[in-house]
């Protein structure tokens, strides 16, 4: 092996959400230091619900991240819920899981079509993909477009949405606009195989890396689980969501800059592939078939494999989402009243909210008075718990490529970060020590 | 020759970025406009050869500050888009606590750590030539904004409150199902969007430049509530134009 020097150092890495910076130097082929660093601003979500009202909170911790808004307000709203003792409808319930569909469509198709495509075809993002690979380019629009529409149908509206309050829903769709989405779902289908096989041609592009972990996700006996289920680890087995904190026992990293989480290992893996690792059984017969495709079978430990673990789960959304349509067709849609407001009675309470959101497992966990005002909150965000994945991946995958230019040892690098699909400004408690 | 645009984000959710990538069939068209220099969010290339800089995201911390000042020197025009960046937003709900008792709370023993001052709009450092307000951005908004900038005119910002839009929309007041909104002295703009989806106004586009306290006392008297209850709303979103005021 040639005894090379090699420095990385990638400050603010781009086609991410966030800020988050990669230093690696290598010496005569040795790793001296390899570093995932977040520099974001902390904005100190959990101090500034302190001294708020129950009915607020959805609404001010959407505000942790403009891509998974909708899943910050659902794990908020069932943190309250479960806190203040608020029952929710059979048909909202499945309603709040076309809006984790939305969402999860919403944002994987970014992160494959925006993100990561341009790795995959060599250039340094999707603008002038728009020139060279226009039909691609406008395959993922049309698809990103559906996600979107479907996001402003159930939530009223894409990014921070209104619709979802305490209790339920303040307004719903009719059932002719639910038919007319469900339509658009079967209708993108095909688009949405183009894709595949897209992706199918590219996939030799990325890294055949392993690395055996610990994979943490929400599982439940009767669906693949978004919404609701227990703690599941590849390693442990699982265990109700009110022991959260055994799970992510965060900690602080000396030499760097983030809240880290660990279990049994030394750090875990939540998102995508976490949870086809997990709950790979329940995934739809298309999505499945879509996973045999890749050769994408439990246990999979290549990180690189994320991004078809999110492929495979945009499959599975759109055909969950049709059957979810067709469940709520054959119950009969019940109509709510306008400016719909129900009936709650507060109280004192403590409560957890978890869903599986687009990058992994969310927690939110509130503290009431009997006033209903909040007096305690914590949140984990899947990123923080995925930092210490993501180093631990470094560490064994730069001895590893050590002998390759500096570009190819960044661009592979940068290929696994965004894999993980970070969503930095999502870090609700960031840690920078000095 | 296109106009250079640049994309920057300070302490914010990096949504309003989003809607810009939201655009969809429009943005091929914004495209065909502009030429996209700077977009972290998306993009790996950067320079720093740009004519309009859009920035999302509050100031909070001194070292943010320099790079606003850098931003300012190499554009010609900057726009502030979202709540964040327009107004500071949600984020200035921490500006009514005790920062060190908010550091603690949050980060415990390492408290001391952090640099954080009292979150502020991007006015409060650098000279903005346009606003883009909402919480999140409103697509067509962002888009009327460029129309104008690239046309060289100062894009229309509505003087007037939410309720102006609400009432043209045919809502049922908040006030009258019992609810508190802060239609009444936030800017319009939005076309009453949170009503319309059966919420209330929670203020996001901000105070509008000269809000009818006394009708908005008139208002809470004849509902019942009281000034701490409007104070405690207002804050949601208007923290630092409140503070100013």
């Amino acid at each position: 092996m040639k005894q090379s020097n090699v420095e990385v150092n990638v400050h603010h890495i781009t086609r991410v959400e966030g800020h988050g910076n990669i230093y690696v130097n290598i010496e005569n082929g040795k790793v001296e230091k390899c570093e995932w660093n977040i520099p974001e601003a902390p904005r100190f979500f959990e101090a500034m619900v302190v001294g708020r009202s129950w009915s607020e909170l959805h609404h001010i911790t959407s505000r942790i991240c403009g891509i998974c808004s909708i899943g910050h307000s659902l794990a908020s709203l069932k943190a309250t819920e479960s806190a203040l003792g608020i029952p929710i409808s059979e048909q909202d319930l499945k309603l709040r899981k076309l809006a984790l569909h939305a969402e999860n469509l919403q944002s994987h198709i970014l992160h494959l079509g925006f993100l990561v495509l341009p790795d995959l075809l060599g250039v340094g993002s999707v603008i002038p993909l728009a020139t060279t690979n226009l039909n691609e380019v406008k395959m993922v629009l049309q698809l990103h477009r559906t996600a979107n529409e479907m996001s402003n149908l159930i939530c009223g509206r894409t990014t921070h949405p209104q619709r979802l309050i305490p209790g339920g829903f303040s307004k719903i769709p009719s059932m002719k606009e639910l038919t007319l989405l469900r339509k658009k779902l079967q209708d993108s289908i095909p688009n949405l195989q183009a894709v595949a096989e897209l992706f199918s041609s590219l996939a030799g592009k990325l890294p055949n890396f392993k690395r055996e972990t610990e994979y943490i996700a929400l599982s439940d006996p009767s669906e693949y689980a978004f919404y609701d289920g227990k703690l599941a680890s590849s390693d442990t087995g699982s265990a109700p969501v009110k022991e959260y904190l055994s799970f992510t026992n965060e900690y602080i990293v000396p030499h760097s800059t983030a809240k880290w989480a660990k279990h049994v290992r030394e750090s875990y893996m939540v998102g995508a592939l976490a949870r086809l690792n997990i709950n790979y059984k329940r995934l739809s017969p298309m999505a499945q078939k879509t996973a045999e495709k890749f050769n994408l079978l439990p246990m999979n430990y290549n990180p690189f494999m994320n991004n078809i673990a999110q492929l495979v789960e945009v499959v599975h959304s759109v055909e969950d989402s049709i059957r979810l349509i067709n469940e709520l067709e054959a119950a009969g849609l019940q109509t709510q009243p306008d400016y719909n407001k129900p009936d709650i009675k507060v109280k004192a309470g403590t409560g957890v909210g978890a869903v599986e959101v687009p990058r992994g497992i969310l927690f939110h966990d509130y503290t009431y008075n009997e006033k209903g005002i909040c007096t305690k909150a914590n949140c984990i965000i899947p990123t923080n718990q995925n930092h210490g994945n993501i180093q631990q991946d470094m560490n064994a995958l730069v001895p590893q490529i050590a002998e390759k230019t500096q570009k190819e040892i960044e661009l592979a690098l940068e290929m696994l970060v965004r894999a993980y699909d970070p969503c930095i400004s999502c870090s609700t408690h960031v840690t920078k020590i000095k | 020759m296109k106009p250079k645009v640049a994309f920057f984000d300070f302490a914010g959710c990096e949504g309003d970025q989003l809607q810009v990538a939201n655009l969809e069939e429009n943005l091929l068209d914004l495209l065909g406009q502009v030429e996209v220099v700077s977009f972290r969010e998306v993009m790996k290339e950067h320079s720093d050869n740009y004519d309009i800089a859009f920035v999302e995201g509050s100031c909070t911390r001194l070292q943010d500050e320099d790079r606003l000042k850098q931003i300012r020197k190499n554009a010609k025009l900057v726009v502030a888009i979202g709540s964040c960046a327009a107004i500071g937003g949600i984020n200035s709900l921490k500006n009514y606590k005790d920062l060190d008792q908010v550091k603690k709370t949050v980060y415990g023993e390492h408290a001391a750590l952090f640099d954080s001052y009292s979150a502020r709009p991007i006015d409060a450092i650098i000279p903005v030539d346009a606003y883009v307000y909402g919480c999140p951005i409103d697509r067509e908004d962002f888009l009327q904004v460029v129309k104008s900038l690239l046309l060289g005119k100062k894009p229309e910002t509505p003087t007037y409150p939410v309720c102006v839009e609400c009432k043209k929309n045919e809502n049922v007041c908040a006030f009258e199902r019992g609810q508190f909104c802060v239609g009444p002295v936030t800017r319009a703009g939005c076309n009453s969007c949170c009503v319309n989806e059966g919420t209330i106004c929670w203020g996001c586009r901000g105070l509008i430049d000269n809000p009818n306290e006394n009708s908005q006392k008139e208002v809470l008297i004849k509902n019942g509530l009281t000034v701490d209850d409007a104070i405690g709303k207002f804050r949601l979103y208007f923290g630092w134009q409140e503070a100013k005021r």
